[in-house]
């Protein structure tokens, strides 16, 4: 099974990679975007076919080293 | 006077940091992140700066699951002095022995120059030797140094005492390099026994390499 884990910047932390290709996007003239967040992407090939167990694994390595939950906010997806 | 210097893959600041204590009378030990204990005459451990493990996934974030930490942390705990400069700050917060978290500089740009500092509470032995109101003259050099904690955590600092250091220009008002929340440059638990700050006080020994005003701060760990 694939785990793709995705961690950003809280609501509210402000995000200035974000903020920078934000503004790069405005000098490119693209209108229309509202906000932009820059997150990381890590992807983990696992040896398990349960999901739920897969799950619980994933989020506890989400909570010990993969985001750091003072700042970061994370989502996990299984496939 | 016995202080004891962790060294990890990418650490930088562990010799200037050994000559600074050295220097004003102490003697060091260089300790290797595989190590299980600390030498048990350590009267202060320092957390030096630099880049372990790269910076890798997030600053420090790897360094606390070094073999060294587990001591580290049990040494915190029973009371032990612990001082995080830099790098070793964001270890400190990614171990959970400070409060708050670094993130990268709201300007992105690596920042590496003199800055001066406030003294904002001296009721502990880091800054005893400096007063309340003190400005001092030390160099950053820091890609993730903007000090983030949220509203309540933020009230609790200032409540207890916990703020050690602000970015301000020469003259105290505040001036904020990097972005960090109230303009914080160092910080210390609730006990006052573990601290950290993203400034360098052992590059700022000698008045003829620009300021002799981290004398004074790392002093402090030596009269206690």
């Amino acid at each position: 099974m694939t785990a793709i884990v995705n961690v950003s910047l809280k609501a509210g932390v402000l995000d200035s990679q974000g903020k920078a290709v934000h503004h790069a996007l405005d000098s490119l003239h693209f209108a229309g975007v509202e906000d932009v967040r820059v997150g990381k992407q890590i992807v983990l090939k696992i040896n398990e076919t349960d999901k739920e167990k897969a799950m619980a694994e994933v989020t506890k390595m989400c909570e010990e080293i993969l985001a750091n939950t003072v700042i970061e906010d994370y989502k996990i997806e299984l496939i | 006077m016995k202080v004891t210097i962790l060294q990890f893959p990418g650490t930088n600041c562990e010799y200037d940091t050994q000559h600074a204590f050295e220097q004003l009378g102490a003697t060091t030990e260089i300790v290797w992140h595989k190590a299980e204990t600390l030498p048990s005459d350590t009267n202060l451990l320092v957390v030096a700066g630099g880049f372990s493990y790269g910076d890798y996934l997030r600053s420090g974030a790897i360094a606390k699951f070094s073999p060294v930490m587990k001591a580290v942390t049990e040494y915190a705990n029973n009371g032990g002095k612990v001082l995080g400069i830099c790098n070793g700050f964001q270890v400190l917060t990614e171990a959970g022995l400070l409060p708050g978290a670094l993130k990268r500089n709201d300007g992105l740009h690596f920042i590496s120059k003199h800055h001066t500092l406030k003294v904002e509470n001296n009721d502990n032995i880091f800054l005893e030797k400096l007063n309340n109101g003190d400005i001092v003259n030390i160099p950053i050099a820091h890609h993730d140094g903007n000090y983030y904690i949220d509203e309540a955590g933020l009230a609790d600092l200032e409540a207890n005492g916990q703020i050690l250091l602000r970015y301000t220009d020469a003259q105290g008002e505040l001036k904020n390099p990097n972005g960090s929340v109230s303009s914080i440059a160092g910080v210390c638990n609730k006990s006052k026994n573990v601290f950290g700050l993203m400034p360098h006080p052992e590059r700022a020994m000698e008045s003829i390499l620009g300021s002799d005003d981290g004398v004074k701060m790392l002093e402090g760990f030596l009269a206690s």
